[in-house]
């Protein structure tokens, strides 16, 4: 276990909005959280990363009360989530990924509903409208469609004005067009006050959307910062280098060692490469360079900023695809 | 009429300020109701739900009357009625209730639920009015067509409501057992198989003593019990105090059982 990467202000455990400190979760053999400890700050857009298996579910529903912590402390909005779970429940929203209604339940019946339960819930029209649900506010739970049904859940975990939202994926599977209407929601949310905690899939939604992002691998926290600290990450920059004709075979090798052992060189197919290193003109000199000498017509030679899907895919080591 | 209101799926947002936290959990009695009434309506809008609750139970009856008439039988619609309102009360508490929770929990209503204001006590609470809800409804329709068939009942109304609270809870225990331990579809077939034959077997519409010897050991059953207080309470105006008790034991059985096996998803 590595100490996680943290850019920023430290994180402070007295006072986030959700507070996480050495949380430890196993299932028979498997460690789903592994020590984990995070904050929270409150009125943010907070996105928690990490590949499935990462324990970003099992460290939410901890959050949510649905489990008790097997090891280290919970606290959501100062609260101990089981114990005084039915204080803090009203306070909060969840989001679930799927599911959460009857299946013959109309869908604006179904919000009606759960506005119900609250003390002063938003106006369910207004919600109905803002997510573009009432063209399918009579039809029945099962026969809304995975984005209609994607809808009806934030709409549910945000009806009762909560201080504290959980999101589970909130646009996966949405048209890009609905995907803006659920962020704007998200950060007018957040405007007014609201802390926000999303888990993604989507590296853009990260980016567009969190004051902070929390990487999660393995059970435990290997980074944390703002996306734009996340992807400065120093002075490292990428080049993606492509070229015409298929590259002579150990090119990333050659380039490499022609580069020097501050830069990394990965091959994304036949005929391109990506190499990350520091941002310096005489790397994007010696790259071409490089072309000249082995006979390499380049076709395109960008130099880029990384991005936040860089940063995760290295910290996270998914197997690499070449 | 007001223009047709073709607002897109789009992007007007809010006046700001108006997602300011107002956090708050309704006072129980209103989630307990709404929770209710929803279940309810739920319940009565399903048409295999009805068919159970209402159509099953009122061809029985038809048929029953009718049939025993034909073939000379010592049971009429005295026997018939009571019978048969315990084979609603039946249905409705652990057919219906069953088979509605099984597929709550397949498709995470329970969960979602156990993150809203509802409490788990309040949630069980709720269910059991919405029963009573149904089965006042049951009694009515079935009621009245026994009236319409002759029906002249000798009734005591503590009997006929201690019957139907105490076979409520212990079918609604058992129900849940069910749901909260099997799979949606291994429930749907087990709640209607048990149904089927308890309703054949059971004692529910007719006496357990029309099982002969095996009478002794059906009365023991719940349904045996719902079946022989219900007679008792409507074919005789008395509180079956013993079956009463049989039904309070299976609620303890039941409700034990429920409470260290139940999943909520």
């Amino acid at each position: 276990m590595s100490e996680p990467l943290s850019v920023g202000g430290a994180d402070s455990l007295a006072d986030g909005a959700v507070t996480v400190d050495g949380l430890v979760m196993r299932y028979g053999d498997k460690v789903a959280v592994d020590g984990l400890s995070l904050s929270v700050e409150a009125h943010t857009i907070t996105a928690v990363l990490g590949p499935n298996g990462a324990g970003k579910t099992t460290t939410l529903e901890t959050c949510e009360g649905y489990r008790t912590p097997q090891r280290g402390t919970v606290r959501v909005l100062g609260l101990d989530p089981v114990r005084d779970r039915r204080a803090l429940l009203p306070r909060i929203g969840v989001m679930l990924q799927s599911g959460g209604a009857w299946g013959g339940v109309r869908a604006v019946e179904m919000l009606r509903h759960v506005s119900r339960l609250h003390a002063r819930p938003l106006p369910v029209d207004m919600l109905v409208e803002r997510l573009g649900l009432a063209d399918c506010g009579r039809t029945p739970y099962r026969r809304l469609s995975g984005g209609q049904q994607q809808r009806l859940g934030l709409a549910m975990a945000i009806v009762g004005r909560p201080e504290l939202v959980f999101v589970d994926e909130p646009t996966a599977g949405l048209d890009p067009a609905v995907r803006r209407t659920v962020w704007e929601l998200l950060e007018e949310l957040r405007t007014d006050g609201v802390t926000v905690v999303l888990t993604t899939h989507y590296m853009d939604e990260a980016e567009r959307l969190a004051d902070r992002v929390h990487i999660l691998d393995k059970g435990t926290l290997v980074a944390s910062g703002s996306p734009l600290e996340l992807t400065r990450g120093g002075s490292v920059a990428t080049i993606r280098l492509v070229v015409t004709q298929p590259f002579p075979p150990g090119a990333p090798a050659s380039l490499t060692a022609a580069l020097g052992p501050a830069t990394e060189v990965t091959q994304l197919d036949a005929v391109s490469l990506l190499v990350t290193g520091p941002a310096d003109g005489s790397t994007l000199a010696k790259v071409s360079r490089w072309c000249e000498a082995h006979d390499v017509l380049p076709e395109s030679l960008t130099l880029g900023q990384r991005k936040l899907e860089d940063v995760f895919l290295e910290l996270t080591a998914l197997p690499e695809t070449t | 009429m007001t223009p047709p209101t073709t607002t897109p799926a789009t992007t007007t947002p809010a006046r700001p300020g108006t997602f300011v936290p107002a956090p708050g959990a309704a006072p129980i009695a209103r989630q307990v109701l709404t929770q209710a009434s929803m279940e309810a309506r739920l319940m009565l809008r399903n048409g295999e739900q009805l068919l159970l609750a209402v159509v099953i139970p009122v061809i029985v009856l038809l048929v029953g009357v009718r049939g025993a008439e034909r073939v000379d039988l010592e049971y009429g619609v005295e026997t018939f009625a009571p019978g048969v309102l315990a084979l609603a009360v039946m249905s409705t508490s652990f057919t219906a209730l069953a088979i509605a929770t099984g597929f709550e929990r397949r498709y995470g209503l329970i969960k979602r639920l156990g993150t809203s204001p509802l409490s788990r006590t309040s949630l069980l609470g709720a269910k059991v009015l919405a029963l009573l809800v149904v089965e006042v409804l049951q009694v009515v329709v079935i009621g009245a067509v026994a009236l319409a068939l002759g029906w002249e009942p000798d009734a005591s109304v503590v009997g006929l409501l201690l019957t139907v609270v105490l076979g409520t809870s212990a079918f609604a225990s058992l129900g849940l057992l069910l749901a909260g331990s099997l799979r949606a579809e291994a429930t749907l077939a087990a709640a209607n198989l048990v149904y089927l034959l308890l309703m054949a077997g059971g004692a529910v519409v007719l006496p357990a003593s029309a099982y002969g010897s095996f009478g002794d050991v059906v009365a023991w059953l719940p349904s045996g019990a719902l079946g022989e207080a219900m007679r008792s309470a409507l074919d005789g105006a008395a509180v079956a105090w013993r079956d009463l008790l049989v039904l309070a034991g299976w609620t303890l059985v039941g409700a034990a059982a429920t409470a260290r096996t139940f999943k909520w998803e």
